[in-house]
């Protein structure tokens, strides 16, 4: 049941993966370092005595800012180059926001208490934190807000065309500059809701991000681009797979099993391919 | 060999051979700066000449530290005592131990990771682009948290390595022992690596890079020579982490052997600064990368990851071609490139 309500907050920020993968063409590193940094203002607030809740309309607020901060400073100057070229500038950003996190906010393990109680389930054998159902219902209320939004606004059919075909939207009139750093923009909110609501629910710390960053890599592998109901569903199985590693294997290897996950997804998608490449055999 | 590169060769090993003479002080500086060009090299015949850029040839580096030090204590103690007793107990080689154990250790510090890639090459040198650059990434974070759960290695709190045998000097003779070693084995690995590249191994390499499919049809069995470059590169960094690991005396999971965020991506950095896809690329990315890492570790104590991470940014953005990429524009004749100037002007007037 963790894992399922986990797994939805993971879904969330591999969308905001998938969307800058399948617009801008970039992998950013240093999604999960956006993510804990959307934590830490939700713990500011939490310090401040407001209900960190009401993180998850603050923090997306600032965190567009950053996102689109980020882009005009650094990626636009690499969006047109080398894959790994971005690969690497990411994450250079991403060893720089966490050293400065951990400067600003001290390395130490903080949680936001939401103080929202427990719901017992099947005469209390099965334990469920409201502020996990709260999280999993705000990321299931954010992707639909978006997927309408891509839809339906003019904004979303400029994103639409440009990740479509950036050459015919220029021509067209669109701003890709613009849509770009929307992009980056919307990725990052996003980043800022899932990572308020793992304030609430789970334990922020600087030096987290990566295996957040690979979690949602892997959900966009497995889900492909943009295709929302797989995203979550993927999400849902990474979440549970995640809670049965911990269980079976122990805490220790749980991030080592989720890196060995990707690795072994990654090989049996390459086999899974090589089958269909006979020709070169 | 035209003169100068006789004078620049002569220039290096006069260098490499005094250094300790000369400058005293820096002597494990200078040690640790042959071992990043050894990983600068070595990350060069993939991410440069081969056109896969991994970040996870740490792998093998970590994996040659540790089997290098569990042969040294394994062969003439029991492991686990070693590493259960934390450095507190240790037991005593003797000189003629020390350095035989030494001696296995350092081969199969090669051997091993040379055996891993070979085993995982076939898996993963058959990823492309983006997803082998993720994947690897993923390999050498798992590797890290892997180790840190082992007992027998010594889980999270590390190992460490047999200390130096007491008979037969102190630590100097220990700190040049080992400067040499260094030296030798990145001559070694430069000399090999050059020769790589002259052959036609180093341009299938470089056609791997190109055109990958095309290679293939060309008749090229690409995932071979892929799996042997990669095999070359386990080799020479398992060496070069088996030396690291005795140099510094102690191992840590994630700090020192699978050091993702340090020498991970060190070795990457320096051979893009230097210039990646050519042969002194490396060695001069690592020495100039080197300089300025020390720098900013003194200068700026405690920001220096801040600065890392500002330092990747601005060489990814400024130098994307690197100290020899800039060199080779500004004087092409020293590359052996003819430049039809009136081909330039018109080309350049097109764009």
């Amino acid at each position: 049941m963790d894992g399922i309500l986990l797994g939805l907050l993971f879904a969330l920020i591999a969308y905001g993966m998938a969307l800058q993968w399948g617009v801008m063409n970039i992998i950013n590193i240093a999604q999960g370092e956006l993510v804990i940094m959307g934590g830490y203002i939700a713990y500011f607030m939490y310090t401040a005595g407001i209900h960190p809740a009401f993180g998850i309309i603050v923090s997306p607020i600032i965190m567009y800012f950053v996102g689109w901060f980020l882009y005009k400073s650094i990626i636009n100057r690499v969006v047109e180059r080398d894959l790994f070229i971005s690969i690497l500038a990411t994450f250079g950003i991403s060893i720089l926001t966490q050293q400065l996190m951990n400067f600003v906010f001290g390395a130490d393990v903080v949680v936001a208490q939401s103080n929202f109680g427990t719901t017992l389930l099947f005469d209390d054998s099965v334990t469920l934190p409201n502020a996990k159902i709260f999280s999993a219902l705000v990321s299931i209320v954010f992707a639909v807000a978006l997927v309408l939004y891509m839809k339906k606004s003019r904004l979303g059919r400029a994103i639409r065309a440009t990740s479509q075909n950036p050459r015919a939207a220029k021509i067209l009139g669109v701003d890709t500059e613009k849509v770009y750093a929307a992009t980056f923009g919307i990725n990052a909110a996003l980043c800022g809701v899932a990572g308020s609501l793992i304030a609430i629910t789970f334990t922020l710390h600087p030096y987290v991000g990566l295996p957040y960053t690979v979690r949602s890599f892997m959900i966009v592998i497995i889900a492909g681009l943009g295709n929302l109901p797989a995203v979550a569903l993927s999400g849902v199985g990474l979440g549970v797979f995640e809670e049965f590693a911990d269980y079976i294997l122990g805490t220790e290897f749980r991030i080592a099993a989720v890196f060995l996950l990707l690795v072994v997804i990654l090989v049996y998608r390459r086999f899974k391919l090589s089958k269909k490449r006979e020709y070169l055999k | 060999m035209s003169k100068n590169n006789i004078i620049i060769y002569g220039l290096i090993l006069v260098f490499g051979i005094g250094a300790p003479f000369l400058f005293p002080a820096y002597k494990l500086q200078i040690s640790i700066l042959w071992i990043l060009t050894i990983l600068a090299l070595t990350w060069d015949i993939q991410g440069g000449q081969m056109g896969y850029n991994s970040f996870g040839n740490i792998l093998f580096f970590g994996i040659g530290m540790y089997v290098c030090s569990s042969v040294q204590i394994g062969m003439f103690f029991p492991l686990s005592e070693w590493t259960a007793s934390g450095g507190e107990k240790t037991f005593l080689h003797t000189t003629s131990q020390y350095f035989e154990g030494f001696t296995y250790g350092l081969i199969l510090a090669g051997i091993i990771p040379a055996i891993v890639a070979a085993l995982i090459g076939y898996g993963i040198l058959g990823l492309r682009g983006h997803y082998f650059a993720i994947c690897t990434l993923g390999i050498g974070i798992a590797a890290g948290e892997i180790a840190g759960g082992i007992e027998l290695i010594g889980a999270g709190q590390g190992m460490t390595v047999p200390p130096w045998p007491k008979g037969i000097g102190g630590t100097e003779l220990r700190s040049q022992f080992f400067y040499y070693l260094c030296f030798l084995t990145v001559s070694i690995t430069f000399l090999v690596i050059k020769w790589i590249y002259q052959t036609r191994f180093g341009l299938v390499l470089n056609a791997i890079r190109d055109n990958e499919d095309k290679a293939e049809a060309m008749g090229i069995h690409t995932m071979r020579y892929k799996i042997i470059g990669w095999v070359v590169s386990a080799f020479f960094l398992g060496i070069a982490g088996g030396l690291m690991g005795n140099m510094i005396g102690y191992i840590e999971p994630t700090e020192i052997a699978f050091a993702g965020s340090t020498y991970g991506v060190f070795m990457v950095l320096m051979a893009i600064l230097g210039g990646k896809g050519t042969l002194w690329g490396p060695v001069i990315g690592a020495a100039v990368f080197h300089i300025f890492k020390e720098g900013f570790w003194t200068f700026f104590l405690g920001w220096q990851y801040v600065a890392l991470g500002a330092l990747i940014i601005v060489i990814v953005i400024f130098f994307p071609e690197g100290i020899m990429g800039w060199l080779r524009e500004k004087y092409p004749h020293r590359f052996g490139e003819v430049v039809d100037e009136a081909d330039r002007t018109a080309q350049v007037e097109l764009t």
